[in-house]
């Protein structure tokens, strides 16, 4: 398992003998080590339960919001352990996206793209907000769409909109990684269509880490693949390898169906 | 074979038609018993009730009993209103609520927050019993912690704290109710962007459970106006319009007691308990009208 660490040279983030426990008796992560490549979009596969948003979790700390969950090992950012910062300071370094589409409900669209600088007290002046604004919804291709009825409530866009107002969210604060979990399980295929297309093209100035259970979503966009089974990290390595020729039998029968 | 089968089913589904005919008859009987009583009351209240609705009745304190004696006399309506109980309403239940409403928000935040450990259980168990406790049980309890103690004779804040202590649990509950209703995609959301918990509760929870916080406190409103057992041994009354809170004060629902006890009064009892009706009744459909809003 070293070599998945060493075969990333100057990894963005890197997890070290990484496990999650729930109520101290169910193992959901088990002993992860692995390092993400920057700017690229690593994909986290597997079958239902395996533990990829467990692992996709314990990355902000969110897992320190619940406590009965243990969470054990150490992860680097950009060299520095997690555990030392500060988990407000990680959190805007690391971007999140949720399974289910969820702008804030009493907030405008406006004041959803700019909510990580407004709930955090950050003040801004108008014209700078304007600008992270406009930036943040031109990068997830929202813009045109939205930006006649930018004071209307985040909750009043569609699903595979809000999706992408979210992670016009995350990208607002300009994290080092954005984290996404199932982003498109809830969304119909023209959104899905879309949302990956964004992320194709925000791996030029992010590190996307993705968890999804759609092998061909993997395939196409991500660079950089895991496979996980029963919380193991059983292979690790670039897509296009992982996807023709699957070190492990595990992988090979996930991949081809046989499982899932 | 089949046409049996036919036969068999043609039976079966003709006796079904009835007891869904029978059953629907008797939900339908039953609602209208249930909702018969708040007809007639209505009816009943206005009929007797609207002749002393006027400008007077809203503007002026209560007459005195032998003003309303020579107006009887003469055929006329009664003079004067229930100012002076308007604005003792007014004053005691604003008072009740700037003391329940910060108090019962924040033991409903922390027992959302903390909805599995074993202290906030006791808490919630208190909060029920409190609920059950008889209204002139607190009205007792107030006369000693306030009129004995702190004004030094029945006061208008005897009067609100025993109002605020019976508000408590209802807001405690139905801000607990409500934040659990917010999804924790929207907490976690917040925390993904690295915002701290006390921002979380106060700029993202309370703004999106906003409009059930307010109902629970109209609901809590709606249920302590009307109180007049607590108030007769803490807030006792008082004919003239008053805004201090350590002297005796009057309530719509204490003049109703007093009216009752004055035969000349008879009219003016059935127009403010109308006043009261119509006040409880406006306060349980605006909370009805911002929860449907909101869903």
């Amino acid at each position: 398992m070293d070599e998945l660490i060493k075969q990333i040279k100057n990894p963005v983030l890197s997890l070290q003998n990484l496990s999650v426990s729930y109520n101290k008796a169910k193992t959901a992560v088990t002993n992860v080590s692995v390092g993400i490549k920057r700017n690229k979009v690593t994909a986290i596969m597997g079958p239902s339960g395996c533990g990829k948003s467990t692992l996709l979790r314990a990355i902000n700390r969110m897992h320190d919001l619940y406590p009965n969950i243990d969470v054990s090992g150490e992860i680097f950012l950009n060299g520095k352990n997690i555990s030392e910062m500060s988990d407000i300071l990680l959190r805007r370094k690391i971007g999140m996206v949720f399974q289910r589409p969820n702008p804030f409900p009493t907030m405008s669209i406006y004041d959803n793209v700019i909510a990580g600088y407004k709930l955090n007290g950050i003040r801004l002046k108008k014209s700078e907000k304007d600008e992270i604004v406009e930036k943040a919804l031109n990068d997830v291709v929202l813009w045109n769409e939205v930006k006649d009825s930018l004071t209307k409530k985040g909750t009043f866009l569609s699903g595979g909109q809000q999706q992408r107002l979210c992670i016009a969210r995350a990208i607002a604060f300009l994290p080092d990684v954005i984290l996404l979990d199932e982003p498109t399980s809830a969304l119909d295929p023209i959104a899905t269509k879309k949302v990956e297309e964004l992320l194709i093209e925000l791996k030029e100035k992010y590190t996307i880490i993705l968890v999804t259970h759609n092998m061909s979503q993997a395939a196409s966009i991500s660079d950089y693949s895991m496979f996980m089974y029963l919380g193991e990290l059983i292979e690790y390595g670039k897509t296009k390898t992982m996807f023709i020729n699957p070190v492990d039998k595990r992988t090979e029968e996930y991949l081809t169906g046989k499982f899932s | 074979m089949l046409k049996l089968i036919n036969n068999i089913e043609n039976k079966k589904i003709d006796s079904r038609i009835l007891g869904d005919k029978i059953f629907a008859g008797i939900v339908f009987l039953f609602a209208g018993i249930t909702i018969s009583p708040i007809i007639f009351i209505i009816y009943e209240l206005i009929v007797k009730g609207y002749k002393q609705i006027n400008l007077a009745f809203f503007t002026e304190i209560a007459p005195d009993t032998y003003e309303a004696m020579v107006a009887l006399n003469n055929g006329k309506v009664i003079p004067g209103g229930i100012l002076n109980g308007i604005t003792g309403t007014l004053t005691m239940v604003s008072l009740a609520a700037i003391m329940a409403i910060p108090l019962g928000i924040l033991i409903g935040i922390f027992l959302y927050e903390n909805a599995s450990k074993r202290y906030s259980s006791v808490v919630r168990d208190i909060t029920d019993i409190l609920q059950g406790v008889p209204s002139i049980v607190l009205g007792l309890i107030s006369y000693f912690w306030i009129v004995k103690n702190i004004t030094n004779g029945f006061s208008a804040l005897a009067g609100s704290t025993a109002l605020a202590i019976m508000m408590l649990p209802l807001i405690i509950r139905s801000t607990e109710e409500t934040l659990k209703m917010i999804p924790e995609t929207i907490k976690e959301a917040a925390l993904a962007l690295g915002v701290p918990y006390h921002k979380i509760i106060l700029r993202v929870l309370i703004p999106t459970g906003f409009s059930g916080l307010l109902t629970g406190v109209l609901l809590a409103i709606s249920r302590i106006i009307g109180e007049t057992a607590p108030l007769m041994l803490t807030a006792l009354g008082s004919m003239k319009v008053s805004f201090d809170i350590e002297k005796p004060i009057s309530a719509v629902p204490l003049l109703i007691w007093e009216f009752y006890n004055d035969p000349n009064m008879v009219d003016l009892i059935w127009a403010s308990s109308l006043f009261l009706m119509i006040l409880v009744l406006t306060l349980n459909l605006v909370s009805k009208y911002i929860l449907e809003k909101r869903g």
